[in-house]
């Protein structure tokens, strides 16, 4: 059992854990990721390690509500606790002195993409950050990504806060205006990094995005989160998360994490009749 | 001590009776629900196969066991009708027989060497072995030794056959042992690959009781390499040896088009996402996996694990279930007793043909798979005559999902997170064989993580020549 510490929401249907993790928050490097599984009969799914305290012996996490293990992993709460989590998974983020990086945070995955910032800016580098949302309420972290950037960029898709477009649109405007950039890293949806990944390629900047498959194990067992690298299978949790961009086939990684979603859906529509008739039960007994 | 036979049937006579036929359930019943295939011997069924051992003088079938069980001693004890005593004995060898009486391929092994063998159908070891197991565990009256501490710790990286092995051999023996396990349950293979049909999970877990019984500790969602170093469990956490015992790693595939298409699973995923998570129960458990019913499924390959895989569709009612094999029969590489069940439960075997193509519904899923029939030739470095593509034999194979099952490669975690750790050029850890000592002083490692993929049984001998070794290096601190 894993106790939450502190539970948080950080933005509409995105929340923060501080988890008591002693092993983990010891090992825990950029780039890198946890599985859990919240109650016996629950499925094993990947999540984002946003920071981690090995002296208090913790781990943040940050959750976006998208199926039903994420919607009911956001109902926990302070004291609560989820049955297993294990890690860190993955390869670490490969942090050097690179120069001038841009790190390009979409969405949630602006809580991956922010331990890998910080840990290239402490490195010596530039670090440029373009943070995207769909509107204002979404933009999240942007107080701990302006701590570690040079220079932030924040968009929202419909101009509710700070410029109107996307993270691409920042991009553009970085390499037109002849900004020097030795490194993407883009972690976000499957779209956004594809999107990044075909505007690099051309400028020939190597880019890196952390790719997010089906997954049970995470150990480099089951193979389920197979990706296609180069025309060949890879291996999310042993040979990534992170890949070069300009080899990642996005189309395969789209269609696969379909897999599920019939089921995903009946799974879904469950556990929201559960919850207006939990709710129905909560107001009678008040009333 | 055997001087007198306590058989009451005389050697002569015992050739006349024949091997007692093990009770199963009916293969159009069974094809339809993962209890167990199995159902074993009675008493009496143990008892009048148990007496016709011939008592060899040297015995073979010990000699040709992984874990040298004393299978002479532990059958006389069948005879006369100490079951306890008979399952004491196998455990001086072996920590898991409920196991190995199910899963073991006794055919190449102890039943292989058995002298009855040249003659009549060989002495049914395995079930005798299961029946003992199974007979202790029902009287809930097991021994549990204990031994005086030698104030040494033992790491074991692994909780599968072969870490449950040197487990339960190093705290007979006095010393403290953790073992570590990457998932949320105990047990490896035996928990997450090896279907319920075949290896119920309850007899898993009554054998971790046991050993947790006898003091075994067991710390679960740790990844060693990930979560802690091997150097870390050495230097910081003070322990004395580690043995590494990670098992088979990811799955290998054909790298044919249409690999990547929604419905084409590896082996190790298909299994974990119903053994493991129990897919098949959804939506009471999380987990999804494709609904099979009425669908049309085959795997590719033809070994133990493709069989699983298959006759796992098949009880998920999957309307044909096919085995797509290169090679043919007599090459296939799973237990006869499995590929016999599977036939019986109306598995469709395509022998002697190979995928060359998965098909497509042009949105992503698959629909079918290509395949080109194949020819043996001439012997390849496998010592297995090589197949050879038929021209023009080309056909095709409508399905809604099919399940590679064809090998597996080495796990590189602990390997890229443990210095000075010779790995061979597949990657696999090397160990000496007798040994099974690496190239760092204080860790062994044996089981499929240096062989490549093997048995269960081969794991645990592989576990016992450790657990000796580790006992020998903690007590005389040598090497």
């Amino acid at each position: 059992m894993f106790k939450i510490i502190h539970a948080e929401f950080l933005a509409p249907g995105i929340k923060r854990f501080v988890i008591d993790a002693p092993r983990i928050a010891r090992k825990q490097q950029p780039g890198q990721f946890v599985i859990l599984r919240i109650y016996e009969e629950g499925e094993r799914i990947p999540v984002t390690i946003e920071n981690s305290d090995p002296l208090r012996g913790t781990i943040n996490i940050v959750v976006q509500s998208a199926g039903k293990t994420t919607n009911l992993l956001n109902t926990l709460q302070t004291g609560d606790s989820i049955l297993d989590v294990v890690g860190p998974l993955g390869k670490p983020s490969e942090i050097a002195k690179y120069g001038t990086v841009v790190v390009v945070g979409g969405g949630v995955g602006t809580a991956m993409a922010y331990p890998t910032a910080a840990a290239l800016k402490r490195e010596g580098n530039r670090v440029i950050s373009i943070v995207g949302a769909r509107n204002k309420d979404l933009v999240i972290l942007e107080k701990e990504m302006r701590a570690v950037s040079d220079a932030l960029m924040i968009t929202t898709d419909d101009g509710s806060y700070a410029d109107k477009g996307f993270v691409t649109d920042k991009l553009r405007q970085l390499i037109e205006n002849g900004t020097r950039i030795d490194l993407v890293v883009a972690v976000g949806p499957i779209v956004m990094m594809k999107a990044v990944s075909e505007m690099t390629r051309k400028e020939h900047i190597h880019t890196v995005v952390s790719l997010n498959p089906i997954m049970i194990d995470g150990t480099g067992m089951c193979g389920g989160c197979r990706v296609m690298i180069d025309g060949k299978s890879e291996f999310a949790c042993v040979d990534g998360p992170e890949f070069d961009g300009h080899r990642v086939n996005f189309e395969v990684l789209v269609q696969r994490n379909t897999m599920y979603r019939d089921a995903e859906k009946l799974s879904m529509e469950a556990f929201q009749h559960k919850q207006a008739e939990q709710a129905c039960v909560t107001d009678g007994a008040e009333g | 001590m055997t001087t007198k036979s306590l058989n009451p049937i005389p050697i002569k006579e015992r050739m006349k009776v024949p091997r007692q036929l093990m009770p199963e359930q009916p293969a159009e019943q069974r094809a339809h629900n993962f209890e167990e295939v199995n159902l074993g011997f009675s008493e009496e069924l143990a008892q009048q196969e148990a007496r016709r051992c011939l008592e060899c003088a040297k015995p073979t079938c010990t000699d040709n066991c992984p874990v040298g069980i004393d299978v002479k001693e532990f059958v006389q004890r069948i005879v006369i009708g100490d079951f306890l005593g008979a399952a004491a004995k196998i455990r001086e060898a072996n920590v898991l027989p409920a196991v190995t009486g199910r899963v073991c391929p006794q055919e190449d092994q102890c039943e292989g060497k058995c002298l009855l063998s040249k003659k009549v159908k060989p002495l049914g070891i395995g079930y005798l072995e299961r029946f003992v197991a199974d007979y202790e565990q029902r009287m809930g009256t097991h021994v549990v030794p204990k031994a005086t501490p030698t104030g040494k710790k033992v790491a074991i990286v692994g909780s599968g056959p072969s870490g449950l092995t040197v487990a339960g051999d190093l705290i007979q023996k006095g010393h403290k042992v953790r073992v570590f396990e990457a998932l949320h349950e105990i047990g490896g293979v035996l928990v997450y690959g090896i279907p319920e049909f075949r290896l119920p999970k309850q007899i898993v877990r009554e054998q971790i009781d046991y050993m947790r019984e006898m003091g075994v500790e067991f710390e679960t969602d740790v990844v060693v390499g990930r979560t802690v170093t091997i150097d870390e469990l050495m230097n910081e956490e003070g322990y004395d040896a580690v043995y590494i015992g990670t098992g088979a790693g990811l799955p290998q595939f054909m790298n044919i088009p249409g690999e990547h298409l929604n419905g084409v699973y590896s082996a190790n995923e298909f299994l974990t996402r119903i053994n493991l998570m129990k897919a098949y129960k959804f939506p009471v458990y999380d987990e999804p996996m494709l609904d099979l019913h009425g669908k049309h499924v085959a795997v590719i390959g033809g070994g133990n694990t493709a069989l699983d895989a298959i006759r796992s569709a098949l009880r998920l009612g999957a309307e044909k279930a096919y085995v797509i094999y290169r090679r043919s029969d007599a090459e296939m590489p799973a237990r006869a007793e499995e590929v016999h069940h599977a036939k019986q439960e109306g598995i469709d075997f395509q022998m002697l043909t190979a995928p060359v193509e998965f098909l497509s519904d042009g949105r992503g899923w698959l629909t079918g798979v290509r395949c080109v029939r194949m020819e043996l030739g001439e012997p390849d470095s496998s010592g297995r005559r090589r197949p050879v593509p038929i021209k023009g034999s080309e056909f095709e194979l409508p399905l809604s999902v099919a399940i590679m099952a064809i090998g597996t490669t080495a796990n590189p975690i602990v390997q890229t997170t443990t210095p000075g750790l010779d790995t061979n050029k597949r990657g696999y850890i090397v160990a000496s064989e007798e040994t099974q000592k690496t190239s760092r002083k204080g860790v062994f490692a044996g089981g499929d993580i240096v062989t490549g993929a093997a048995t269960v049984i081969l794991a645990m001998g592989a576990g016992r020549r450790a657990a000796t070794s580790i006992h020998e290096y903690l007590t005389s601190g040598s090497r």
